[in-house]
């Protein structure tokens, strides 16, 4: 390096220029301080102090109360019971105080409980309630709330949870609450809701589909609290708003008779109210208690359940599909007429019919008999004959017209409609000509018919009413005008006269008519082949059994009401369907009787529904029990 | 200066516009720390309001000393201090993990401070020595070097990243006054360039932490991000006005970290919003402006570095630990003097205006009559 040679005049300069640089850069960097507080403060304040605030303000969540159901007459479906709950704020844990053992000798938890809590705890974040236990009683509440004061951060508090006063017999109706899983969690955009402890969304049935009417807005207590979480304050609460109530057109006591007087069968019951399309029966039996469902189901019931051959835990009105037996023929005969059949037309039945090369046979020689005795007998030789000499299409068309087959609007999820075949159907799904056997197996509602409970109740209403009623399960709401059906009236006016003789005259269900002074019913049984044996009727093995089906209206004269019927291995229909449905249609007109009735068959049948239930429980809870 | 025939001269003679603008300063402070307490004289602002107090008295009765004096104690006063940084090193106390301190009974002493001021003198005396013509040779740099290179190492392992920060900046300001080439200093900005990536290499786990935050804040917002997060939003919410006094969520709710030391001007802003502020930064920047004034006018070629060395000091205190706090530059550790509770950064800052009121006031027995 070259030395320069510098005089002390010039490092003065130097010395004068450096400084001048420095005081500037120092007044830069104040200048620059000053800017970015300003930024801060000024620019971006509102967001810094949004943020402030989030610190500050927690909320500890208040679930909403979820609505009521009530029935037609508001009378309670599925209500709120208080209960106690024990949560804890992880927040507001002393950290070095262990409470958790405390808690769990105060609520008797058990081991998986203690480690639930503890992995809950770990993971915890903010003021996220844990839940430690739910439902407990009121004297663990009560011990829990005297110790408060020593259990920082541990919550006792008064909860609701769902209470169906009906139990089972309103099971596959309102379906079922419970918490919420990750899957559904993640369909609702991680609606922080759903995470609060005690918070129960629809899972099945009405409580699913009518979830936005019922759940209602949460609330919460506002709290200030300094960054380790410890309450400084308390601000104003965030009031909770509770879901609406829902009204159903279903009649409460007559879906609890119906369930009560199934006993222990299998089977669906459907009402309606033939001048609206109210539904007033949605009953399904067996059936799960959805008590037991809210409150999470135990193993051993779910066990017993899931077990069970008459599956309770199938809702068979909206997925139970059924071949309709006899009780299509009603709806088959209108459709004969309207294609010009002569209702005096005369078919001889020596007891069977040979189609092709195939002899159908009929359930009894009938001799010959008109479209009027045909039904009243149910003779199927008539059916098959006069199936042979119409169209097909035009038949199955009319038979799906009144209502098998055919899908409705209602707020039940997960339905199947199952199936009214016809030639064109049947090309585009088996891709074959429709076959004389094809009409002889539909006109007897056999072969590939299917239909669900519901549909047993849309068509005799329809037929009794002559309007195209469509069901309904909710009050309110705005009222279509219902169509007339597209048919004669005085060829419904057959078809009711027939399916009145069903009951009252020489017909099949004569047993089952109405003890009631001047109102009759009017009906058709239905035996649906559960496999093709020779020998019908009762057998030994309950599940080999055909099903029995029933379809009525009454009076038979004024329709007013309409019911369907099936009972699940029930053998005719008219010995085990048809009794279920006169003392069903009984308690419509005359309570009193209709209780009368069931009495002496729930002492037969060893106490009602609920004594049953619970001794089923309290039975095979002792069998899983693991012999010491 | 204020005269008056009622007033005795020798505290006539005292630069009160400087002690007032101080006491100013720290009088806000104790407010400041007053209300991060939550509204209490304990557990800070009492005892900072004493240290406060004797540091000032301290710094006052330095401006007696002669600036001969000042000169004959910097060398020993130099070389004490490396002496105990050496001694921390081999027997210092271990608190929050770095060996910060020596344990002499009641009092932790904490010799990196010490070498704030000493490296200023140190080197002012060094260039007064060196004539101006040697001064662009390499034989009057190597031993400056030497001289900021030794204490700056010593600081760093200690480690302690913000007093070596602090230590090297004002030994590069004298040099930079002295007349150091350009080059000297532009060259380590270049080499800084190139070697951050591997002076990042070995750099403490915590202290890299630091500088990753510091470059992407919101990478761990609940780590080492939180408390600038948490200090800007202190800020941003106060708002031109403040939250109002004692009224600061962010402090009292405990959500910003070390908001009665480091951070506490997030504490204050926070309050006393974008005003107060601008009103402390002001406050500052004239006890700057009148440090460098006193180089500006002094005689010698020693009180001119010297000066304007010390004043550099509390312009990097203040400057660096508002950036830190503000959010621009990572959080290395540097209080905010007068202001913050604690000792050590109270003591360094009263030494240098201790030692600039003593060049200060040579300056006028020098030049005037009286």
């Amino acid at each position: 390096m070259k030395p320069i040679r510098l005089t002390n005049t010039h490092q003065s300069l130097t010395f004068s220029r450096r400084m001048l640089l420095l005081g500037g850069a120092q007044a830069a960097v104040g200048g620059l301080l000053i800017g970015r507080v300003g930024w801060l403060a000024v620019a971006q304040n509102e967001k810094y102090q949004l943020l402030s605030e989030n610190n500050r303000v927690q909320l500890i969540p208040v679930p909403p109360r979820r609505g009521w159901i009530i029935d037609r007459n508001g009378k309670p479906i599925a209500i709120n019971r208080a209960s106690f709950r024990v949560d804890i704020i992880p927040q507001q844990l002393e950290k070095t105080r262990d409470v958790v053992p405390e808690l769990a000798q105060l609520l008797a938890l058990n081991e998986d409980d203690v480690e639930r809590v503890r992995r809950e705890l770990a993971e915890s974040r903010g003021f996220k309630p844990v839940q430690v236990a739910e439902n407990v009683t009121y004297d663990q509440y009560a011990a829990v709330t005297v110790r408060l004061p020593e259990l920082p951060g541990v919550q006792a508090t008064r909860g609701f949870s769902r209470f169906y006063p009906d139990g089972p017999a309103v099971a596959h109706l309102v379906g079922y609450v419970g918490s919420a899983n990750a899957k559904e969690y993640d369909a609702e955009d991680k609606n922080p809701l759903l995470l609060i402890p005690g918070f129960k969304i629809g899972k099945q049935g009405l409580e699913k589909s009518l979830e936005p009417y019922l759940r209602g807005t949460p609330g919460g207590q506002r709290v200030e609290v300094t960054a380790r979480g410890k309450l400084v304050k308390e601000l104003d609460p965030k009031p909770d708003r509770s879901g609406q109530t829902v009204q159903l057109t279903i009649d409460e006591g007559l879906q609890q008779y119906a369930a009560r007087r199934m006993g222990d069968q299998s089977g669906a019951l459907v009402a309606m109210d033939v001048t609206s399309g109210d539904m007033l029966a949605f009953v399904s039996m067996p059936a799960f208690d959805p008590n037991s469902f809210s409150e999470g189901i135990g193993r051993t019931e779910w066990k017993m359940l899931s077990q069970d051959d008459h599956i309770p835990l199938l809702n068979k009105v909206a997925q139970g599909l059924y071949p309709s037996g006899s009780t299509i023929k009603p709806a088959m005969a209108l459709a004969f007429l309207k294609q010009g059949v002569d209702p005096k037309r005369r078919v001889h039945c020596p007891g069977g019919l040979r189609i092709g090369n195939r002899f159908f046979s009929c359930d009894a020689v009938h001799g010959s008999v008109d479209m009027h005795q045909a039904i009243e007998k149910s003779c199927n030789t008539y059916f098959w004959a006069t199936g042979l000499i119409t169209d097909p299409e035009q038949t199955t068309e009319m038979v799906n017209y009144l209502g098998y087959g055919q899908e409705f609007d209602l707020p039940i999820p997960s339905q199947r409609f199952g199936t009214m075949p016809s030639p064109k159907w049947l090309m585009k799904k088996y891709k074959r000509e429709w076959q004389g056997y094809d009409s002889a197996n539909t006109s007897i509602g056999q072969g590939y018919v299917l239909v669900n409970p519901l549909q047993l109740a849309v068509m005799p209403a329809r037929l009794a009413s002559g309007k195209l009623l469509q069901p309904r399960l909710l009050m309110g709401g705005r009222r279509k005008p219902i169509a007339p059906v597209d048919a004669d009236p005085e060829h419904l006016e057959i078809i009711r006269k027939a399916m009145a003789a069903v009951v009252n005259g020489s017909g099949t269900a004569v047993a089952s008519k109405l003890p009631l002074d001047g109102v009759q019913m009017a009906g058709k049984t239905g035996t649906a082949q559960v496999y093709r044996l020779i020998s019908r009727g009762h057998q030994g093995n309950w599940n080999l059994r055909d099903h029995a089906l029933f379809i009525a209206f009454a009076p038979a004269d004024k329709p007013r009401y309409a019911i369907g019927c099936i009972i699940e291995h029930g053998g005719f229909g008219a010995s085990a369907a048809a009794p279920i449905v006169r003392d069903s249609m009984t308690y419509l007109f005359d309570k009193q009787k209709a209780w009368a009735a069931l009495e002496p068959l729930e002492k037969q049948w060893g106490g009602s529904l609920a004594e049953r239930n619970a001794r089923q429980l309290a039975a095979f809870k002792a069998a899983a029990r693991p012999t010491a | 200066m204020i005269t008056s025939a009622i007033i005795p001269r020798p505290l006539a003679r005292l630069p009160w516009r400087l002690i007032l603008l101080v006491a100013a300063i720290g009088l806000a402070g104790l407010i400041v720390l007053y209300s991060a307490a939550g509204g209490s004289m304990r557990p800070w602002a009492l005892k900072q309001g004493m240290i406060f107090f004797v540091f000032l008295s301290i710094a006052i009765s330095m401006s007696w000393m002669k600036e001969s004096t000042i000169k004959a104690l910097t060398f020993p006063v130099y070389g004490a201090t490396l002496v105990m940084l050496i001694g921390v090193e081999m027997l210092g106390f271990v608190g929050k993990g770095a060996q910060r301190w020596l344990d002499l009974g009641p009092i932790r002493l904490q010799p990196s401070e010490f070498m704030k001021p000493a490296i200023v003198l140190t080197l002012a005396r060094f260039y007064e020595l060196v004539p101006a013509g040697e001064i662009r040779r390499w034989r009057a740099m190597w031993p400056a070097f030497a001289l900021l290179g030794v204490p700056a190492i010593l600081i760093l392992v200690q480690p302690d990243l913000g007093t070596c920060i602090m230590v090297v900046l004002c030994g590069v300001t004298v040099m930079f006054l002295a007349g150091l080439p350009w080059w000297i200093f532009a060259a380590p900005v270049a080499a800084v360039g190139v070697a951050a990536p591997i002076v990042y290499q070995f750099l403490h786990g915590y202290q890299r932490k630091r500088i990753d935050t510091f470059l992407d804040p919101e990478s761990d917002p609940l780590g080492s991000g939180y408390h600038i997060a948490q200090s800007k939003i202190a800020i941003g919410s106060g708002g031109i006005w403040g939250k109002g006094y004692l009224h600061g969520s962010q402090s009292h709710l405990d959500y910003l970290p070390e908001g009665h030391t480091d951070f506490v001007f997030a504490t204050m802003a926070e309050e006393w919003g974008l005003v107060g502020a601008v009103l402390l930064i002001f406050a500052f920047a004239m006890v700057i402006r009148w440090g460098m004034k006193v180089s500006m006018n002094a005689k010698t070629r020693f009180a001119q570095l010297a000066a304007a060395g010390l004043s550099a000091a509390i312009f990097f205190y203040v400057s660096i630990n508002l950036m830190m706090v503000t959010g621009m530059a990572p959080v290395v550790g540097v209080p905010l003097p007068l202001v913050s509770y604690g000792g050590s950064a109270v003591m360094t800052v009263m030494l240098c205006l201790g030692l600039l009121m003593a060049l200060e006031r040579q300056q006028r027995s020098g030049s005037s009559l009286q």
